[in-house]
């Protein structure tokens, strides 16, 4: 499976935070032939296990999260119409007339409603909808919607990823199963290299939430360099240029407190000599990624963000370039190629 | 089982605000020290009670601290200033009747104000009807709690009182816990501490207990009031089970086998959708590997007030989904 | 002199190392061990001469709050971010001083003259903003300044008034400086003494560093909240200059228990060192995640009233200081002797 089939399947199936499970398969699937083991823990994280020839001396970890942001149920009107609320950061703007599914006993089609404009004053048009005023209407009279649909049922956006031009790709849940699928690819290139350093690839669970996946799966796997792969912002006109990404041209690589200083060089000096594109990504303090919690966790751990530069994020039309997903995978494997045993120690050093 | 309204007076009035829990721990744990094999506390104040049992570790919590206010200062003619000890709520807190942990009791107004919107807790002040500062310092200092000082009311339907979240969850842990006879599972009842500062006392519990499994009891508010904002859980349509909340997203081990057991056992329940809030499974779920955790409520109304409202028929279903939980060997 | 080394020290989140590397020297002939752990934390043990009856730790962290360069524009101004809560009002019209190499610039904004009366009364954004240090162009600038390097004010330390102090990051260099001098002095009995790291954009280092060292109780120093004007009322007043180290009784992060509090005020009291109450709720510290790690302990925050906090100058009273380094060194004393 080419790294677009895998994102294609990935980001066209549907898992909010804390329902991740219905993606599991097709993870472990793509793993498992490249993983001496692949499990899922208690919480849903995927992780994949492939040693090095260090015994376990040095364990690198990289995550990348598998939920995405949707809208859950949470009342059913008299005339049938589903009242919801988010589930992660959705921008409600972005909601209006969106198609829906609703995960029910069975998947069925919603449309998200609004009033039509010539029922509203010029200055109810200025201001946009509320999500407490937006309805999910399925077509379902409230006694027959009810043998399908609960209290707490998930949804999710309708949108079948497709190819722009350019290698351009575009779609729902890129943050973050491109970052997964950039892991895949990773771990394929790990195949032909032998690396010293044991490698645990991360599907993580509920990051646009709470970033429980991260936290869990980091206190039991205890790696010695932590590195979350997510998205950074792509440029488009409105946005200042030192506030985004450049698309094509590498993945942004995290300068800032959430990240370990002398890992963060060797990771530019990584993509330098193996002529991999980067770009520098300025963040202050603790991340909006996995890296927030891995830092964190136990004793402290040493950690990198990498992040695939990524248009109109949290939409259901993000936008990517695969190059940077390509270049991403290959600079995570050189990362790992290039740490030899004995190198950890004085990387870290402070 | 009839409802035990003499056991819930008693734990929704026994002073106990966060980070002063030691009166009411001591209540509980007199009032459950014969159904347990272990009874410690930690270094927070956490109550722990354990039943031991086969099987998987199973920690149940509820939390045992009271939103309250701190004095933080004394004026020079004896009048009171404070900061909010969890959710406060300054129009819930004008005009009501305080009482301190040596009974020191006082009344809570304002400043004038033009406008009662504009209320804030720091234009508020507690009247102990000291007669100059002096006097004041001998009643309170700076550092003590107070808590809301209101009765305690019930009708054949509903109690209200101030309190119920979360005395109401320890009345149902209670319940349960002494009525479970021979555990199927390896049961940590948790009595927690500073819930309403940040889910705190849960957090070290759970490091401590290092569960398979969290459940926590708690209140959750109600969608059925006039003009009520959406929200699908009312009074006296059952046990509440929780989806998500702002603090964690039920795992579904958990939640479908409270919804599993609740259709088999024929108990009342309703599916919640919170859309703010947490409580202490938000801790124990992010617990060292993870633990897979839900929550069983208890539909209030005017959560935070002083007329916090339950059904008697929703806690007796919570109490009987919660044993009915426990006792089936996980 | 320590404290103005500390101060004039650049040291914003993320970026401690200068203030780490003085500290480091302070105190390695003075500790049993020191070592650094995995994000940047600095982790002392000393032993004294006797075990405690429970772990004690004393903490402070090391980072100040300052900016950090996200591009040099095409003329070689550099535009920035804030590290750490600083109100951006502060920031128009100062000196800085850039990366490792100290250049010194400065925030320049538009003149007076040129500025339309409504312009006046509004707030420069950040994106407003740029530091100029004098380069002719992108090229130049980018020959002595890096994306992502950070900037501190350029502030020096002086005494000045009646026994005060004028430095930046007081808050929190004076914290770190009592622990130096209280890990300097001798001691009966042991302790751990940790200076973290991050704490400004989130208490990021104190709870790796809590795990590590699995204390009993902590004492955690820090410089807080000062602010006194005329007309506002006792209760507004969160802790008044000269009136000694000020004792937190709950702020965001932490309800600090009261028993710990009376005992600190007994110690004061029997040692006649002046003491008063932090009075407001508001503000967080590491106090926040020491206390709820792993299965938890008891913390206080042990304050020096610090004016003008989070600005590019901070003012304390030098007897305020002198009084919080023996409160301390009573109470880690007192400690030894009678466990929690």
């Amino acid at each position: 499976m080419d790294k677009y089939e895998f994102l294609e399947l990935l980001t066209n199936g549907h898992g909010v935070s804390g329902f991740e499970y219905t993606l599991s398969k097709a993870v472990i699937d793509a793993f498992t032939p490249l993983s001496d083991t692949v499990k899922v823990d208690r919480m849903g994280n995927v992780i994949a296990h492939k040693k090095g020839t260090g015994n376990g001396a040095v364990k690198i970890m990289m995550a990348a999260h598998l939920d995405e942001i949707g809208f859950m149920v949470k009342y059913i009107e008299d005339n049938g119409f589903i009242r919801f609320t988010t589930i992660g950061g959705i921008d409600p703007r972005t909601t209006v007339g969106q198609e829906v599914w609703v995960h029910g006993e069975e998947t069925i089609l919603g449309v998200v409603g609004s009033k039509p404009p010539h029922l509203q004053d010029s200055k109810e048009q200025e201001e946009a909808i509320k999500l407490e005023d937006m309805i999910i209407d399925t077509g379902f009279s409230k006694d027959k919607l009810q043998e399908i649909v609960s209290i707490g049922d998930t949804i999710t956006i309708k949108r079948n990823t497709m190819k722009l031009l350019n290698n351009k790709v575009a779609g729902k849940a890129m943050d973050d199963r491109a970052g997964v699928a950039a892991l895949l690819e990773a771990l394929k290139e790990l195949q032909s290299i032998n690396h010293y350093a044991d490698v645990y690839m991360v599907a993580t669970v509920q990051e646009e939430v709470s970033m429980t996946g991260a936290f869990t799966s980091t206190y039991h796997i205890q790696p010695d360099v932590g590195i979350a792969v997510d998205v950074g912002f792509g440029n488009t006109p409105e946005l200042d240029k030192a506030d985004s990404l450049e698309m094509g041209k590498g993945p942004g690589i995290t300068i800032g407190g959430n990240v370990h200083p002398g890992l963060m060089k060797r990771l530019f000096d990584v993509g330098k000599k193996n002529g991999i594109p980067c770009q520098k990504d300025v963040a202050p303090g603790p991340t909006g990624t996995d890296a927030r919690a891995m830092q964190i966790t136990r004793e402290g751990i040493p950690a990198l963000v990498v992040s695939i530069p990524l248009r109109y994020m949290h939409t259901s039309v993000e936008l990517l370039d695969l190059e940077d997903v390509h270049h991403t995978a290959r600079l995570l494997a050189q990362f790992t190629n290039s740490l030899k045993e004995g190198e950890l120690e004085g990387l870290l050093c402070f | 089982m009839a409802f035990n309204s003499e056991l819930l007076r008693k734990l929704v009035t026994v002073y106990g605000p966060s980070s002063r829990e030691h009166l009411i721990r001591d209540m509980i744990s007199e009032e459950i020290k014969d159904h347990v094999d272990e009874l410690y506390t930690d270094a927070l104040g956490n109550l722990i009670a354990h039943k031991k049992g086969p099987g998987k570790k199973i920690m149940i919590s509820a939390h045992m601290d009271q939103i309250g206010l701190i004095v933080t200062d004394i004026d020079k003619d004896g009048f009171v200033r404070f900061g909010n000890i969890g959710g406060i709520s300054p129009a819930v807190t004008f005009s009501q009747r305080v009482i301190f942990e040596n009974n020191t009791i006082g009344a809570v107004y304002s400043e004038p104000v033009d406008d009662l919107s504009k209320l804030k807790l720091e234009d508020m002040f507690i009247d102990i009807g000291a007669k100059s500062k002096e006097e004041a310092e001998s009643m309170v200092s700076i550092g003590d709690i107070c808590v809301y000082h209101a009765e305690y009311s019930e009708n054949s339907n509903v109690v209200f009182t101030p309190y119920l979240d979360d005395r109401v969850g320890c009345f149902v842990a209670v319940e349960a816990l002494k009525s479970i006879q021979k555990p199927e599972n390896d049961l940590y009842f948790v009595f927690s501490v500073q819930e309403e500062v940040g889910l705190r006392g849960a957090k070290t519990a759970a490091y401590g207990v290092d569960p398979d499994f969290g459940l926590a009891i708690d209140v959750t508010t109600h969608g059925d009031t006039p003009k009520a904002k959406r929200f699908a859980v009312g009074l006296h349509k059952g046990a509440a089970i929780k989806v998500k909340d702002n603090s964690v997203i039920s795992h579904p081990l958990v939640r479908e086998r409270l919804v599993h057991l609740a259709q088999e056992k024929g108990i009342p329940y309703q599916m919640e959708v919170l859309e703010f809030g947490g409580t202490d499974s938000g801790a124990i779920h992010m617990n060292k590997s993870g633990v897979p955790s839900g929550v069983i409520s208890i539909p209030t109304r005017y959560v935070h007030s002083t007329v916090e409202m339950a059904s008697k028929e929703d806690i007796t279903n919570c109490i009987a989904l919660l044993k009915a939980y426990l006792e089936e060997r996980l | 002199m320590l404290l103005k080394r500390l101060t004039e020290a650049s040291g914003a989140s993320g970026n401690e190392k200068e203030v780490r590397d003085i500290i480091v020297e302070e105190i390695r002939p003075f500790v049993d061990s020191v070592r650094i752990d995995g994000i940047g934390n600095v982790i002392a043990y000393k032993s004294g001469k006797s075990p405690a009856a429970g772990r004690i730790m004393v903490t402070a962290h090391m980072d100040e709050v300052g900016l950090m360069i996200k591009d040099i524009d095409s003329t070689g101004l550099l535009k920035f971010l804030t590290v750490g809560g600083i109100d951006k009002r502060v920031l128009v019209s100062k000196a800085v001083v850039v990366g490792k190499g100290k250049i010194k610039g400065v925030i320049g904004s538009k003149p007076i003259h040129l500025q339309k009366r409504n312009e006046w009364t509004k707030v420069l954004d950040i994106n407003e903003l740029y530091i100029d240090i004098g380069a002719s162009s992108k090229d130049e600038a980018e020959k002595l300044i890096s994306i992502g390097d950070y900037a501190v004010f350029d502030t020096k330390y002086e005494e000045f008034g009646e026994g005060r102090i004028k430095a930046k990051a007081l808050d929190n260099r004076v914290g770190c400086a009592v622990l130096v001098e209280l890990l300097k002095s001798s001691l009966e009995t042991e302790i751990y003494g940790v200076f973290t790291v991050m704490e400004e954009v989130g208490l990021v280092g104190a709870g790796p560093a809590a795990f590590t060292v699995e204390p009993d109780v902590a004492i955690i120093l820090e410089g807080t909240v000062c602010y006194e004007m005329p007309d506002m009322d006792s209760h507004q007043i969160p802790t008044v200059l000269g009136n000694g180290p000020a004792i937190s009784l709950v702020d965001r992060s932490t309800l600090y228990d009261s028993n710990f509090r009376r005992r600190i005020v007994e110690t004061a009291e029997r040692n006649s060192i002046k003491y008063q109450f932090r009075k407001t709720a508001m503000g967080g510290n590491d106090s926040g995640k020491i206390h709820t790690s792993k299965s938890g302990c008891i913390t206080t925050a042990i304050s020096v009233p610090t004016r003008y906090i989070h600005s590019p100058l901070s003012v304390i009273s030098r007897d305020d200081y002198d009084n919080t380094l023996a409160l301390v060194k009573a109470l880690v004393s007192d400690l030894e002797k009678e466990a929690l």
